[in-house]
């Protein structure tokens, strides 16, 4: 057995090594810039160690308020993208006729260009000197007051936030959802139909539990992919999201790494190191959560 | 309570636009007697889960009736016929233990029906005992074995005392020891419950085993329903001849000339009232009797060792299956010559078949 060991070293070698170099080495880096004070990435000087870094961030105004727009997306997001998939999916599996067309027209935003997404949210939403966007239009339409969802108020801001990231992430989800509903056995329903089980009852007592896991599947990562968002603000916001006020915590470290503020490698460091650490309480919450509720 | 039947005909709808529509049942017409132990047999395609389904309210007949006792149940959805049904692969929900996929039929019952909490426990006990799996009742599905989830699903059927109990394919998916094992145990509750109970299988000595009477299918037509021996011992037409029996009968084609039947150039037996033709004659494996001076000389092929009996293999240039197997008892001492071998036939084992109907032709010895 030793004897033949080498060669399975030798056949994960290249996969280490690229590891080794793009992940593990600027991880432990990471880790270490969050604990030097001042560190200058072109001079590689730092004066001092310590929890500075972290103490600065989390005193900072802007990171305060990318965590608090980070909490609400993720909270609101989460469960109304997954909720939403969860009902299309189930209609999308209860008809027959054109099925193929609606599953092709909710994937039609997860092979779309965000940037694009982007665009079309500010014709819905953005007020330019010719017209107040169409949803404005809308809202007039009822007899209401416009709203500038763009440069608004913060509740606004943050609706058009929402509604961007769950559309952009339900495509995903109900293509998850779809095929696992599919993969409940027939058998099981026709065996509920024979006692006669109300449908209500076979959808909480059979499917949903049938498809739990891979509905933990799509919160877990749900939430982290949540907890990551940055790109989708941009498109929406543009690049200066602390003066929009709707900066996110990947915003915020990309701001100080090559922002206009930027340059604060430490600092950067820091945030990343909380956010990790606020993705991993969440995780592990989750699983936990899962292991006590799928079991079979 | 019995099951009438009428007319029973379930159609498919081709899947292409041009082929013809599938005919899964044709015009079934049967009455199942009371508290009767009924097998539906059938090589596979033949319409008997169709029927099944029918029965169960799965599916929906293209015409014809179905009652339970007087009640015409045809139009009536599943849940209110009062059925219980095991699934092949059992259809038991993973997710819940033993107890809480047995308590789920009681739980669906709405209104007036709706029983307290005790009651229903008490149910679910009750049905567990039946099926000997009382010290189950906490585990999940996938701790149990094959025969054990095939009792909880029998369990989960009977737990609301259905009026109808449906087996399909009950002991397809279970080894052979344990088959024959269950198919006792089967026989036990419906005894013991006394609920009327139809069964589908592909298995002729599963249904020969333990049904009152059996219904033998094949290709949505119903071509026999009796008792097991009868229908053994009287096939009314050379496919449930072929069907019935392991060994399978031998088949020859052979013919009737002035009350003697001959096969090949051997007369073999006084077949008194038939007229002269052309015929199927089958023989089953144990009516078979070496004699030295027996008409029918077959070349031997081998002598299978089995225990209680041997099987000899022998082929014959008259006969219709590759290889004739005859059984018989090992103590019969046997003069076997070492390239042919004699019979004299057992006439009750004898059956001849028109060859252009195949329907049965009585004969007297």
């Amino acid at each position: 057995m030793m004897k033949k060991n080498w060669k399975a070293w030798l056949y994960l070698l290249p996969a280490i090594a690229f590891l080794g170099v793009f992940m593990v080495y600027p991880l432990v880096d990471v880790f270490v810039y969050s604990f030097e004070e001042g560190y200058n990435s072109a001079s590689q000087t730092f004066w001092g160690t310590g929890l500075y870094n972290y103490s600065y961030v989390l005193h900072d105004p802007y990171f305060l308020q990318a965590v608090k727009n980070t909490f609400i997306l993720v909270i609101i997001t989460v469960p109304v993208s997954t909720g939403l998939a969860l009902l299309i999916s189930v209609g999308l599996n209860s008809i027959k006729p054109l099925r193929e067309l609606y599953q092709t027209v909710f994937f039609l935003p997860y092979v779309t260009n965000t940037l694009a997404v982007g665009l079309v949210f500010m014709i819905l939403f953005k007020k330019t000197a010719y017209s107040d966007g169409m949803i404005n239009l809308l809202i007039n339409f009822f007899g209401g007051q416009s709203v500038d969802f763009i440069e608004g108020p913060y509740w606004a801001k943050m609706l058009v936030m929402c509604i961007y990231t769950v559309w952009v992430v339900m495509p995903f989800k109900i293509l998850i959802l779809t095929s696992a509903l599919a993969s409940v056995p027939q058998s099981y329903y026709n065996a509920a139909k024979i006692d006669g089980t109300s449908k209500w009852r076979t959808f909480t007592r059979i499917t949903l539990p049938m498809i739990s896991p891979m509905i933990f599947y799509l919160v877990i990562t749900g939430f982290i992919g949540a907890f990551k968002a940055y790109s989708d603000e941009v498109a929406i916001f543009g690049t200066n999201l602390n003066a929009a006020g709707m900066n996110t915590i990947v915003g915020y470290v990309y701001d100080m790494l090559y922002g206009d503020s930027g340059g604060y490698p430490s600092y950067a460091s820091a945030a990343a190191l909380i956010l990790f650490a606020i993705v991993l309480t969440i995780t592990v919450i989750n699983l936990m959560i899962s292991r006590k509720n799928v079991q079979y | 309570m019995k099951v009438v039947l009428q007319h029973l005909t379930k159609k498919f709808p081709s899947r292409s636009k041009k082929g013809e529509e599938v005919v899964a049942v044709s015009d079934f017409t049967f009455e199942i007697p009371d508290g009767k132990l009924i097998g539906l047999l059938g090589p596979s395609g033949c319409g008997k889960s169709t029927t099944l389904n029918l029965i169960c309210g799965l599916e929906a007949p293209t015409s014809g009736h179905i009652f339970f006792g007087e009640d015409n149940v045809t139009r009536l959805p599943p849940e209110n016929r009062g059925v219980g049904l095991v699934f092949q692969n059992y259809a038991l929900y993973p997710h819940l233990t033993v107890r809480q996929n047995i308590l789920f039929p009681l739980q669906n019952l709405k209104g007036s029906e709706k029983l307290s909490k005790q009651v229903m426990l008490e149910k679910a006990e009750e049905a567990a005992r039946l099926v000997q799996i009382e010290k189950l009742m906490d585990r999940k599905p996938s701790e149990l074995s094959g025969g054990q989830q095939q009792r909880v699903a029998i369990a989960r059927a009977l737990v609301k005392m259905p009026r109808v109990l449906l087996l399909d394919e009950p002991l397809s998916n279970l080894d052979a020891r344990l088959r024959l094992q269950t198919r006792e145990e089967i026989r036990r509750i419906q005894r013991e419950t006394g609920i009327t109970t139809i069964f589908v299988t592909h298995d002729q000595e599963e249904a020969m085993s333990i049904s009152d009477l059996i219904v033998v299918m094949k290709e949505g037509v119903v071509h026999q329903i009796g008792k097991p021996q009868e229908v053994y011992d009287e096939p009314c037409n050379l496919f449930v001849a072929k069907f019935l029996g392991t060994p399978p009968i031998n088949v020859f084609s052979g013919e009737v000339r002035g009350g003697v039947l001959y096969i090949g150039e051997d007369g073999v037996l006084n077949v008194k009232g038939v007229s002269d033709r052309k015929v199927y004659v089958g023989v089953r494996p144990e009516g078979f009797v070496l004699e030295a001076a027996g008409p029918l000389s077959c070349a031997l092929q081998a002598v299978e060792v089995m225990g209680r009996d041997r099987s000899v293999v022998s082929t014959h240039p008259a006969a219709v299956s590759e290889a004739i197997r005859a059984i018989i008892p090992s103590e019969e001492e046997i003069g076997i010559g070492s390239d042919s071998v004699r019979f004299a036939l057992k006439p009750a084992k004898v059956h001849l078949f028109d060859a252009a109907s195949e329907e049965r032709i009585p004969f007297e010895v």
